[in-house]
Formats: C-alpha cells, sequence, structure tokens
C-alpha cells in the first residue's frame, strides 16, 4: 500500500508526529482565540507563557522537588496568576485604545521575558525527564509510538474539548460568548465584566503554560522555545478565524496534520506549508476558515 | 401610582447630569425624578439625548458629572454592574439579543439583581412565541420576537426599575399593542418604568409623566393631567 509511491507507514508515521505537532498548536491557539474573543488583544506573550510554563516544571523538579503529574496542575495555575496581575495592572489600562497597544506591550513583556531567562539560563535546553508511567513506546504496527507523545495528543484533545464544551453548553460559557459580543451590555444586566476579562486572561494563560509543561519532556525547555512555535501558532489562529474557540482547536489539529504530510511528500516545504495556507486563506476568506466577518 | 408599601418612594432623582462621548458634551443638565411605580418617557427628536440619558443612569456613556440617586444611593462613580444590582433592567435601543446564544440562553443570561423576578415559565406564557424557538439563534427570531426576548429577559432579574429604549421601533402594530398591553400589566404590578419613545401615540396613555428632552436638557415636564392642554406645544417641539 503506497501513497503517491511513499510505503503507508512512513505516511503513517508522519501523521502521528503531525499530530502531536498540531496538539501543541490546538491547545495555544484555542488560549489565543479565547483571550482575542473577549479581550480583543493579540497576546503576543502566549509564547513566552508556554515557556514560562515549562521552565516552572523544571524549577519544580529542580528546586521543590515536585513531579510531573503535580507541575501538570500546579504551574498552569501559578503561571495563569501571573497572567492575571498582568491583565490587572497593564492590559487593563489599554482597553480604551487601539487593538495595536495590546499587541505591542505584550510583544515587548515577551521579549523581556525571553531576555531575562536567556540572561539566567542561556540558550540551550534543559533536559525534563519523562514521567516513570510514560516511559516505553507502543506498537502501532506501522511505527513504535512513544507513550509520552501518545498522552500529548490524549490530554491536549480532551482539554480543548472540555475548554470548548464549558464555553459552548454552560452558563459560564453563556457569560463567555455574550461578553466577546457585546461586553457593555453584559456589565449592564450585572456581571462583573473587568473580573471576568481577568480570570479570562488568566485561563488562555494557563492553556499556554499548560501546553508548557506537556511540551517540557518532548522538546527540552528553553528559554526560545516559545518564540519558535508561536509564530506558526499566530498562523493557525488567522487561518481559523480570530477568535473563533471550535476553529481554532479544529485548525491546530488540522494544521499538524498537514504539516506532517507535507513532510512526507515534500519535506524541504514542511516548515513554510502553515503560511502558503494562510496566505491562501487571507486571499478566499479574509475571516478565516470559521471567522465571522466584524 | 405607588407601591402599597412604600408610598412616594423615591426610587430614582437625576441632577444636572452632563454625559460625554469622547469629546462630544450630549446631555447638559438632565434633571428626572421618578417614584416608585411610575412610567415615564422621555421624549424628544433623534439625537435630543434620551438614549444617552439612559445610558448615563447605568454608566454606559463617557465622562459624566452631576448626581445621580438610586434606592437613596449616590451612584454615579459606581461601575455598570453594581448599579444593575440595585435593581435596574436595560432594554437597549438595539434590542442587544446576542448572536452566539440560543433564545432561552439569551433569556436566562442576565444574573438575577433582586429577589422576585419572573420565573422562566411565567415568561414563556407571557411570550409564547419564545416557548416555541427556545432552541433557535437568538438572532434569527423576526424583530418583534428579538424585542419580547429583549424585555422578558430583564423581567426575569427581578429588576424593578426598567430603563426601555424605542421599544416600539419599526415594529407591526399588533404586536405594539401586545407590547402595551406588558407595560401595562408591569405598571399595574408596581415596577418603575422609564421609557424612551418616539412613538408618542403609543407612550401617551400609559405614562404618569412625560420628560420633554432637548439639546441635552430637559425643557418641558409634562403630567397627565396637563396633557391634553399641552398637546399642540408637544406636538410642535417633537415635530410630528
Amino acid at each position: 500500500m503506497d501513497f503517491l509511491n511513499i510505503p503507508l507507514p512512513a505516511v503513517l508515521a508522519q501523521l502521528v508526529v503531525g499530530l502531536i505537532n498540531g496538539a501543541f498548536y490546538a491547545l495555544l491557539s484555542l488560549g489565543l482565540a479565547i483571550i482575542f474573543g473577549l479581550l480583543n488583544i493579540i497576546n503576543f506573550a502566549h509564547g513566552a507563557q508556554y515557556m514560562l510554563g515549562a521552565f516552572f516544571a523544571w524549577f519544580g523538579v529542580q528546586y521543590l522537588g515536585i513531579d510531573y503529574w503535580f507541575a501538570l496542575l500546579l504551574v498552569p495555575i501559578a503561571v495563569g496568576a501571573i497572567g492575571m496581575l498582568l491583565e490587572r495592572f497593564l492590559l487593563s489600562k489599554l482597553y480604551r485604545e487601539d487593538h495595536l497597544y495590546g499587541l505591542l506591550l505584550t510583544f515587548g513583556l515577551a521579549l523581556i521575558i525571553e531576555g531575562v531567562f536567556v540572561q539566567l539560563y542561556g540558550v540551550s535546553g534543559k533536559p525534563y525527564a519523562v514521567p516513570e508511567a510514560l516511559r516505553g513506546a507502543l506498537n502501532l504496527g506501522f511505527m513504535f509510538l512513544p507513550k509520552y507523545r501518545a498522552w500529548v495528543i490524549v490530554a491536549s484533545v480532551v482539554v480543548c474539548l472540555g475548554a470548548w464544551l464549558v464555553i459552548e453548553r454552560t452558563k459560564l460559557g453563556a457569560y463567555l460568548r455574550a461578553g466577546t459580543e457585546n461586553p457593555r451590555l453584559l456589565q449592564a444586566f450585572g456581571v462583573n465584566v473587568p473580573m471576568m476579562i481577568t480570570l479570562t486572561y488568566g485561563f488562555g494563560v494557563a492553556l499556554a503554560a499548560f501546553a508548557g509543561v506537556l511540551a517540557a519532556p518532548i522538546f527540552q525547555v528553553s528559554p526560545k522555545m516559545g518564540s519558535d512555535l508561536i509564530i506558526v501558532v499566530f498562523a493557525v489562529v488567522v487561518i481559523g478565524g480570530m477568535g473563533s474557540i471550535l476553529g481554532s482547536i479544529l485548525t491546530g489539529l488540522g494544521l499538524g496534520l498537514v504539516e506532517g504530510l507535507t513532510k512526507v511528500v515534500w519535506p524541504e516545504a514542511s516548515s513554510t506549508v502553515i503560511f502558503v495556507i494562510m496566505a491562501i486563506v487571507l486571499l478566499v476568506r479574509p475571516a478565516g476558515l470559521f471567522g465571522r466577518e466584524r | 401610582m405607588t407601591s402599597a408599601f412604600q408610598p412616594d418612594f423615591e426610587q430614582l432623582r437625576v441632577e444636572n447630569l452632563h454625559a460625554y462621548y469622547g469629546e462630544s458634551h450630549i446631555l447638559h443638565g438632565i434633571a428626572l425624578d421618578v417614584r416608585r411605580g411610575e412610567l415615564v418617557t422621555l421624549l424628544g427628536r433623534n439625537g435630543a439625548g434620551k438614549t444617552t440619558t439612559l445610558r448615563a443612569i447605568l454608566g454606559l456613556t463617557g465622562r459624566r458629572s452631576g448626581a445621580i440617586h438610586l434606592n437613596g444611593k449616590t451612584i454615579i462613580d459606581w461601575p455598570t454592574h453594581r448599579i444593575a444590582h440595585l435593581g435596574v433592567g436595560y432594554c437597549p435601543e438595539e434590542r442587544g439579543i446576542f448572536a452566539s446564544l440560543s433564545v432561552e440562553e439569551n433569556l436566562v443570561l442576565p444574573p438575577a439583581v433582586r429577589s422576585g423576578g419572573m420565573s422562566v415559565e411565567e415568561l414563556y406564557a407571557m411570550f409564547p412565541n419564545l416557548a416555541e424557538r427556545r432552541k433557535s439563534q437568538g438572532t434569527r427570531l423576526s424583530g418583534g420576537e428579538q424585542q419580547m426576548l429583549a424585555m422578558a429577559r430583564i423581567l426575569r432579574t427581578g429588576a424593578n426599575l426598567l430603563l426601555l429604549d424605542e421599544i416600539t421601533e419599526g415594529l407591526a402594530p399588533v404586536i405594539v399593542q401586545r407590547l402595551g398591553e406588558v407595560l401595562t400589566l408591569l405598571k399595574s404590578r408596581g415596577y418603575t418604568v422609564i421609557l424612551v419613545e418616539q412613538n408618542f401615540r403609543f407612550a401617551a396613555p400609559l405614562a404618569d409623566r412625560h420628560y420633554v428632552i432637548e439639546h441635552g436638557r430637559v425643557v418641558d415636564t409634562i403630567g397627565r393631567a396637563e396633557l391634553p392642554a399641552k398637546m399642540e406645544a408637544l406636538h410642535q417641539r417633537l415635530g410630528v
């Protein structure tokens, strides 16, 4: 069985690898989409916050004896809390201004955070051990998939679907959707929208940190890990449609697969294919695949 | 009509209210006085400042000055969501139905601001069309149904001061008539209502008092009894 004269097992293996990348794209673009929807801010610090997640997990092991599983729970809370302080004391001053100011502020913050970490820890990666329970590999027939990578896909899909269900099916989600559409009216109904915005930003940042902890055993922990990934994630968000929740999840996973497939067919193009798709989508459907015209 | 328990309770007093949108100065010293259970209207031409008056009471405009007393509390520097919890229900001119929410989600969205709101069943009995379309997307409703929904969702919260902005605008006569019946019912139940209205014929039989607004000021206050005598002057002012 071949696909374009390439053995099928090789294709499937690359698709699985693509799915792993897609799992990270989905988690990160989901956070960006939620933040953009309610705050109208393009959170350029997202990559730095993802990196913070990985570093906090590493600190946990290094200095505090916190293992992977506790880190997976505690690190998003800690980084999310830092995000909430950031929102309350810096971002909240900018809502009356153009989008651009929020972008510039978060971009500046990303550079500062990254710079500090490069200064303190250098650019080389710190190893982070795969947790005991997830060592070894699964035999899928066409490839050996490390258990940890399978876990990353499962964890990401579960968290993304969970977030989507909460947003689409619960009262809390109804507040978020209404606030995304018309925050002033929601506040006139008696909902504490400024508090909601702070919590939402914290949640989006916590998702980035969660992705960072997931990434630590795969990609190693380094100050540049965020900026490498985030440019692709921004392309994913643009393709999916700014602010679309389901769109960001599906596009994230889907583009991971497309990248994987491209690696099989034309390896040299795999790092650019997402940007080519972005350009085409912007020409044909500027609001993105799942976006609504504003 | 006033509440049996607190006759003449002054629910809302607005004094010398100025409000701005950016650099433009819209309200120039609005003054209003509304007792519990009263229905008053704000009349005036387009751009006179009626909508801005409602929005300024809720803190939805830009900079404001003057005084607003609601249930005896001075609220001009309160954040919008706290003002709502004094029992204010707001129905904006554009109706503000959320497209990303179903009819029922729209209906139950606003949190309760006081006890004693109507139940969802009671509201569906009052507006049967909404019950039929409870699963539809909010903005798929007709204009009239959206208006019913915008009214219904603030009646569920227990709000007893309703700020209603142009609720009859662009609606068929049969729906306008239904809204009139609803307002009459609400009045009999002791709700306080401030109604911004272009449709004077709709407002006249319901209102205890009319405030005529021009260039961001109250230029005339007409009680129910004075209305016949002032009809001619009023028509001229409103240009109808």
